[in-house]
């Protein structure tokens, strides 16, 4: 138990970490590396809390594939010279607005759950997933089958130099 | 008082011209004859029925009253009415008879006239104006049709208004009247005031009860009496008489010598009791009468206009009439009203014809006419001989009445001056005729008018009413010869009175008349009036010349009283009350009425229009403020869409707590 | 570990990835900014679906995943032709819709 305390204590706090530089450093490459470790310590608290497979496919596509999408993106973008391209004007009034969404979830948290223990007890089987998902939520599956063609053929085509 | 029989329906009689004034007004002129068939035939209904009106009376005597009341007021009551006696059933048969051979008579007269249709109109209004103020029971009736005739006659006079003259005499004759109305009216309301009612018969019985006081029965007879002075041009009104042959001459023969000037002497007779009690009244009016009838024969005698010898003659005859009501004999004096109608409308319709066919009034231009218009030349004769008062004529019987019975009752004035009057009728008249029928014929002296036509008799449409009226002249005298009087029986007016044949006076009025006719004979024979040939009269000098300015009398009148009112009163009235007060209040009005309208546009334009174009300038400053929201900006429409998410959030939760 | 730990670790992520949107002017600094705030509705699930013994969270996230993977594909090439038309890669230069 105690080595799943520290676990999920370091796990936190590095995603923890990770997110506010996210979202505070200048440098867009720097955020999106700092995306690929927040991503990294959701994965493992992915694992820790039992979903394997959602915690190693995470790894696989978010931080194998999106964040490098992210950084394709971003040297396909790098701006000529000119304005840095950082924050804009608004800090204060979205530090606000943030603040204020952050207090009312954790108001809602809070008063729901208070400080009760969360026992890690499960941890769900690629087998029973799988079944799931091929019997019970077979038709997601398909559904999002045809989104990622969709996807695949709307990028391609968006993204094509005529 | 009797009833039943044909004057039950007596008020027929005014009815039938009235409604044929209205029916020419609207009809004439699309009827074939243009409005006159329709005039003769309702007169002569209302004469055939006036005639048995007369008939009824003459067989049973006595009165028919007959009245609704119209207004009840808390002391007296209204009344409009009818009361048929002999007197008014004999006025009936004058005024409808008279009427009716005027319209035939116009026929030919006013043949091609511009205003033909109207003219039939207005002769008809006039009559059934007339037969209403004949009829009437009461003094307010009688008031309406004494007013109404009066309009007429100012309408009729004036019927030629293009010429200035013409329109004058119209206004003379009816501001004249008027003067003379404004004491008939005061008379009335002392009269129904004094006396509590308006109806004669009543007001005749109150007077003879003795119950109303002597102060109100002289004021009320003096006052109606200024009206009849007035309405009959007695002198001092009778200034407007000799202007009114200005209008064509059937109107002179029928209003101004046989009907509306003989309103006045009806008057007095049909109220014969109120007069004859109140023996200051009565002096008054034999004064009166006694000068008229001198000073219009003496005026008669200078006229060059044949017409204006007739208006002349007129007068001193309504004084006649007058002077025979204020020595008490009325029966007298309604019979030469009876027989002066006959023969002063035949004089003048004659005169007519001569006018007709020689286009001239002035005498001088006339003469020989006997040769050329035989008939109107016979019955014009006849009607002088009337009229001078030769027997068996029609007016030697009345006239001679009158002056027997001045005489015996003791009135020297009235006597002396019947019988002064009655030679100079007879010498202006002779005078008349001599200058008119005999001698050569002095054609008028136009310029390049060497074949100047002959003048030639009328058609048969003017010479039948003269035929019909010269018999009337001779015969109608004999209803009343004395001894056989059963005019008097027929025609009572106050009490039956005996005394109207005196045989030396009789004989001293037919020597005056034959006296008078052969001065003026002698006088004229021969006269040869051509430029530089005066009138023999001219002799007598200053009275000639007074006498040619009719003793000056219109020229006071203009001096003292037309032109201070013309120019002193209406002066004023018009500059200052007219123009100052009456056109500055309206006017004040349109100008405050401008003032409010600007007003009025002020507050529109800038109180509504301010509040309609306050809520565009509100609403686009406003629109101007809220669409700065609309930035463009992605991540500023995000910050309100969190905003949302946290606010719905905290509402949900909160509201699960 | 208390329940509200990770709970408070995914709102924590949720509301840096709404600050993120609303200030950053790069267009892929915002889709960073959007998969922040999807993982942290991940974590929720993953954590409710250990809480409850429940594996239809495992399953939505898988879902949630994949459907990520597409919307990440298609914004790149947004922001790639937004890049190439208007040679900026910062939103607020699109202000085409101001008033």
């Amino acid at each position: 138990m105690i080595i799943r305390a520290i676990a999920f204590w370091a796990l936190a706090g590095l995603t923890a970490l990770s997110t506010i530089f996210v979202v505070t450093t200048r440098n867009v490459v720097h955020a999106a590396l700092a995306l690929a470790a927040t991503l990294l310590g959701a994965a493992g608290l992915f694992i820790l809390f039992g979903a394997e497979f959602i915690g190693l496919a995470q790894i696989l596509i978010y931080v194998g594939a999106v964040v490098i999408l992210f950084l394709f993106g971003i040297m396909l973008t790098s701006t000529s010279p000119g304005r840095p391209v950082v924050d804009n004007d608004q800090r204060w009034l979205a530090l606000l607005v943030s603040a204020g969404v952050f207090v009312v979830l954790a108001t809602g948290i809070l008063a729901a759950y208070g400080s009760r223990p969360l026992r890690l007890t499960v941890a769900f089987s690629t087998n029973a997933l799988g079944n799931a998902v091929f019997t019970k939520w077979i038709l997601p599956f398909e559904a999002v089958s045809v989104l990622l063609l969709a996807a695949l053929v709307g990028a391609i085509v968006l993204a094509r130099k005529d | 008082m009797v009833s039943g029989g044909i004057r039950q329906i007596a008020y027929l009689i005014p009815i039938l011209p009235i409604s044929a004034f209205f029916l020419i007004v609207f009809f004439g002129k699309k009827t074939p004859g243009k409005g006159a068939p329709i005039g003769i035939l309702f007169t002569g209904t209302a004469f055939l029925i006036g005639l048995g009106c007369f008939a009824d009376a003459i067989s049973r005597g006595g009165i028919v009253e007959k009245s609704v009341t119209w207004i009840n007021f808390p002391t007296f009551h209204l009344e409009l009415g009818i009361r048929v006696d002999g007197l008014a059933s004999m006025m009936f048969v004058v005024v409808c008879l008279v009427s009716l051979l005027v319209q035939i008579y116009s026929l030919g007269y006013m043949h091609g006239d511009v205003r033909y249709t109207w003219y039939y109109a207005m002769l008809n209004l006039f009559t059934g104006s007339m037969l209403v103020l004949v009829i009437a029971n009461n003094l307010v009736q009688m008031l309406v049709g004494w007013e109404l005739v009066g309009v007429c006659s100012y309408l009729l006079i004036g019927h030629w208004f293009e010429e200035k003259e013409n329109s004058d005499a119209a206004i003379k004759a009816f501001l004249t009247t008027r003067t003379g109305d404004l004491g008939f009216d005061v008379g009335i309301f002392v009269l129904i005031v004094g006396a509590g009612t308006a109806n004669i018969g009543v007001l005749q019985s109150r007077v003879a009860a003795g119950s109303v006081s002597t102060l109100v029965i002289t004021a009320g007879a003096i006052l109606l009496f200024a009206g009849a002075v007035g309405k009959s041009a007695q002198f001092p009104l009778h200034v407007w008489l000799p202007d009114a042959m200005a209008g064509p001459t059937p109107v002179s023969a029928l209003i101004h010598a046989a009907t509306m000037v003989t309103a006045g002497v009806y008057m007095v007779a049909r109220i014969y009791g109120l007069f004859s009690a109140s023996h200051a009244a009565l002096a008054v009016i034999s004064v009166i009468a006694s000068i008229t009838m001198l000073m219009a024969a003496v005026l008669a005698c200078v006229q060059r206009d044949i017409k204006r010898v007739l208006a002349y003659s007129t007068v001193s005859q309504l004084g006649y009439m007058m002077a025979a009501l204020s020595v008490g004999a009325g029966v007298a004096g309604v019979f030469h009203l009876w027989t002066h109608a006959f023969f002063k409308a035949l004089l003048f319709l004659g005169s007519g014809s001569v006018i007709h066919a020689v286009h001239s009034n002035d005498m001088h231009e006339m003469g020989g006419l006997r040769k050329y218009m035989p008939i109107t030349y016979g019955t014009f004769i006849i009607g002088s001989l009337a009229l001078a008062g030769v027997p068996p004529f029609a007016g030697f019987w009345s006239k001679d009445e009158i002056v027997a019975s001045a005489y015996t009752s003791g009135h020297k004035l009235v006597f002396v001056a019947a019988l002064i009057t009655a030679f100079l009728t007879a010498f202006y008249m002779a005078r008349a005729c001599t200058l008119t029928f005999f001698g050569d014929y002095r054609r008028r002296a136009t310029a390049g008018d060497d074949h100047a036509h002959l003048p030639h008799e009328s058609p048969r449409s003017m010479t039948t009413p003269l035929l019909i009226l010269a018999v009337l002249s001779v015969v109608a005298g004999f209803v009343g010869i004395p001894g056989h009087n059963v005019f008097e029986k027929w025609v009572p007016v106050g009490h039956p009175h005996e005394g109207g044949f005196v045989a030396w006076i009789a004989a001293m009025s037919i020597l005056i008349a034959i006296s008078g006719i052969a001065l003026g004979w002698r006088m004229y024979r021969g006269a040869a009036f051509g430029f530089g040939v005066v009138d023999p009269l001219e002799r007598l000098g200053p009275l000639y010349r007074a006498a040619l300015r009719r003793f000056y009398i219109d020229d006071l009148y203009l001096a003292a009283i037309v032109r201070p009112v013309q120019y002193g009163l209406s002066n004023f009235v018009y500059k200052v009350l007219d123009q100052k007060v009456v056109d500055g209040a309206v006017n004040g009005a349109a100008l405050a009425t401008v003032e409010l309208g600007k007003a009025i546009r002020t507050t529109d334009e800038r109180g509504v229009d301010g509040v309609v174009n306050g809520f565009a300038w509100l609403t686009n400053k406003l629109s101007f403020g809220l669409r700065r929201v609309q930035t463009g900006n992605v991540q500023r429409y995000a910050v309100g869409l969190f905003v949302g998410v946290v606010i719905v959030a905290a509402v949900l939760i909160g509201g699960l707590r | 570990m208390p329940i509200a730990a990770p709970l408070l670790l995914s709102a924590l992520m949720f509301a840096a990835g709404v600050y993120g949107v609303l200030v950053r002017r790069h267009g892929v600094m915002l889709l960073i900014s959007v998969e922040l705030m999807i993982n942290a509705a991940n974590l929720n699930l993953i954590t409710f679906s250990q809480l409850l013994r429940d594996p239809v969270g495992n399953i939505l996230v898988l879902f949630i995943i994949a459907v990520t993977a597409a919307e990440v594909g298609i914004g790149i090439a947004i922001v790639m032709m937004l890049y190439r038309q208007r040679s900026t890669v910062a939103v607020d230069d699109l202000q085409l819709m101001k008033w």
